[in-house]
């Protein structure tokens, strides 16, 4: 009697309707300014439509008008979790233009400084997104090794968050003597804070259920939606730029490269977590041949400012001195690209130069773009409580994804 | 590094001499020029050959040079994972001109386009959803073109007393500083305005 009778009234005008959502743009595990539109079949999510662009300020645009010296602080803006990374590819794509051969210990130095950039990104991203899942004790204790490590990048250059540490031809600064035994020292205890860690999420209940099995990739999704990074890895493909198309000096360093198995969130949480400690290796080992590599930090010439005390003596110093620093230098014509393994993938930057001293054109590739182009694809048919999950596993800083 | 991309530069172009204009190895990275009609062919080509198997896209974008006949460059990075290797591949477009969307051979084209075209105004054919990406909703004009300024047109700002954000004409207490960087240092021309006759003068004297 009753079920006929809510039949009767399921008429045609009363079809249930997908339920839409506005996710964000203020949302906590938006990771940023993301406004995504969710259609929902009750719990389950069957459309998603991110609009991105709330953070978008132009930065290509701006790169055109400024000089290559002055574009390499917007690096550091982009992914703003690992600036060094970023910093990095610019001067890559500028050394490879010119030509530039950087001294052996700039190269060590780089190196040091992007493995640090990568244990920042990944203690952020292991730690917000376990926070995003519920769990709160190891964004604290994350953030506090991500405090000691900014210290580092402060003592390296002056700034905590923005380095404009890099530069094309080297790195800015010698480190102070003391500064490498620090961190040192902190690489040995860091792994006990990843013990601590893993020892809350590894096997915690709730974020095994809340992780495993969900957003899984399969090698054909990596193909199809260009993944590149973590996301790679974490399907079971050992594909990482450092190993495959060495750049810098990480051909001489010995480190493993973590792979996943099933392709899901919780096995790129193991990936990352295993990345941090291979990247103590390298960090280890960066020291230790710095320790026996003294030498400039810059490769000397049109692309670098001379040392200070030439400057005092030599007249053509001081012109190239100030040269540098208004002018900028020249970049031959030509076009190149430019790739690094950034915490959260390939991170390239393609150039055009016309052979002046700005950037004709200046393309950022940056790998959260790409994962969050694929957010549609990977969260169609999950509950709305993994979306939240699912960003985060995507490692997505707006700062990179709308430039 | 650049023997191999040698060789693979040779063996796209005997396999497709239709769609190679030409080709080149430059700091070790092979850039082929393909003509547009021939696009959509030859990336479904890279990515099923097997000595090519350019099978993830890296990046499409587009350099704009307003003095050219065919403004726009389109380029596209691929990259193979199994054969480790990269490729660029640049089309050149006319303003009018409508590019074949990729995004059939590589979903990831998708955004990629939009930005092309919410960036530079370059339509495609058989995108499914073209919509400007980036830029503000209602937004009008393409910022990354040469002719587009820095400064843009509008600017937003919260408005007290209508209690929402306005739109406004941008209004610059100090105009935009594009430097000059005229450098009598470096082998410049020196370009005076107004003094282009003393060159023809030195050329008839020399």
């Amino acid at each position: 009697m009753m079920d006929a009778s809510f039949e009767d009234t399921l008429t045609g005008e009363q079809k249930i309707r997908n339920f839409n959502i506005n996710f964000g743009p203020q949302h906590p595990a938006a990771h940023g300014v993301l406004r995504m539109v969710l259609e929902l079949d009750g719990e389950i999510v069957t459309r998603a439509d991110p609009h991105v662009g709330l953070l978008h300020r132009g930065t290509e645009k701006l790169m055109e008008s400024r000089t290559y010296l002055q574009n390499l602080p917007f690096l550091d803006r982009l992914d703003y979790v690992a600036p060094m990374n970023q910093e990095h590819a610019w001067c890559l794509a500028i050394e490879k233009l010119t030509g530039t051969e950087i001294p052996r210990r700039a190269s060590l130095i780089r190196v040091l400084f992007c493995e640090i950039g990568r244990v920042l990104s990944h203690l952020l991203n292991v730690t917000t997104q376990a926070n995003d899942v519920g769990a709160l004790t190891p964004i604290l204790w994350g953030f506090e090794e991500r405090e000691k490590l900014m210290v580092f990048y402060e003592r390296a250059c002056g700034s905590r968050l923005h380095a404009n540490y890099f530069r094309p031809g080297g790195v800015h600064q010698d480190l102070p003597a003391a500064l490498l035994n620090d961190i040192d020292a902190w690489a040995l205890e860091f792994p006990k804070v990843l013990d601590d860690m893993e020892g809350l999420l590894t096997e915690n209940r709730i974020f095994k259920q809340r992780n495993a099995d969900i957003g899984i990739i399969s090698e054909q999704d990596i193909l199809d939606w260009g993944y590149s990074g973590v996301m790679v890895r974490g399907s079971g493909l050992a594909w990482d730029l450092r190993r495959s198309q060495p750049y810098e000096c990480y051909d001489e360093f010995d480190f493993q490269i973590a792979i996943g198995k099933n392709g899901d969130c919780y096995d790129r949480y193991l990936v990352r977590m295993a990345e941090m400690r291979e990247s103590l290796k390298i960090i280890h080992q960066a020291i230790e041949k710095l320790n026996n590599e003294p030498g400039d930090v810059l490769a000397r010439g049109k692309l670098t400012p001379p040392k200070r005390d030439d400057m005092k003596t030599n007249m053509e110093s001081l012109i190239h001195h100030f040269k540098l620093y208004s002018e900028g230098f020249h970049v031959p014509a030509g076009e190149v690209y430019a790739a690094v393994e950034a915490p959260k993938g390939e991170f390239g930057v393609y150039m055009v130069s016309d052979g002046s001293n700005k950037p004709y054109r200046a393309k950022i590739r940056a790998p959260g773009f790409l994962n969050m182009q694929s957010m549609d694809y990977v969260t169609r048919g999950h509950q709305l409580a993994d979306v939240a999950a699912i960003i985060g596993t995507m490692d997505i800083v707006f700062g990179e994804v709308d430039r | 590094m650049s023997e191999q991309m040698n060789e693979l530069g040779t063996h796209i172009e005997l396999k497709r001499p239709d769609c190679v204009l030409g080709w080149d190895v430059i700091h070790g990275e092979l850039t082929v020029n393909v003509p547009l009609a021939s696009i959509h062919a030859f990336v479904e080509f890279l990515k099923t050959d097997r000595t090519c198997q350019f099978s993830s896209l890296v990046d499409i974008t587009a350099v704009d040079h307003p003095g050219r006949d065919a403004r726009f460059d389109v380029v596209f990075h691929f990259l193979s994972m199994y054969q480790n290797h990269r490729i660029r591949v640049k089309v050149a477009v006319r303003e009018d001109d409508m590019v074949p969307s990729i995004t059939d051979i590589h979903p990831s084209a998708n955004w990629f386009e939009r930005e092309v075209f919410d960036m530079f105004g370059i339509l495609y054919s058989g995108h499914p959803d073209l919509r400007r990406l980036l830029t503000d909703y209602g937004f009008r004009g393409h910022p990354l073109r040469k002719d587009f300024p820095t400064t843009g047109y509008n600017e937003v700002r919260y408005d007290e007393a209508l209690k929402r954000v306005v739109y406004e004409p941008v209004n610059l207490v100090q105009e935009y500083r594009q430097f000059d960087f005229m450098s009598p240092w470096e082998g410049a021309e020196y370009i005076l305005p107004g003094d282009e006759k003393s060159d023809a003068k030195a050329g008839a004297k020399g």
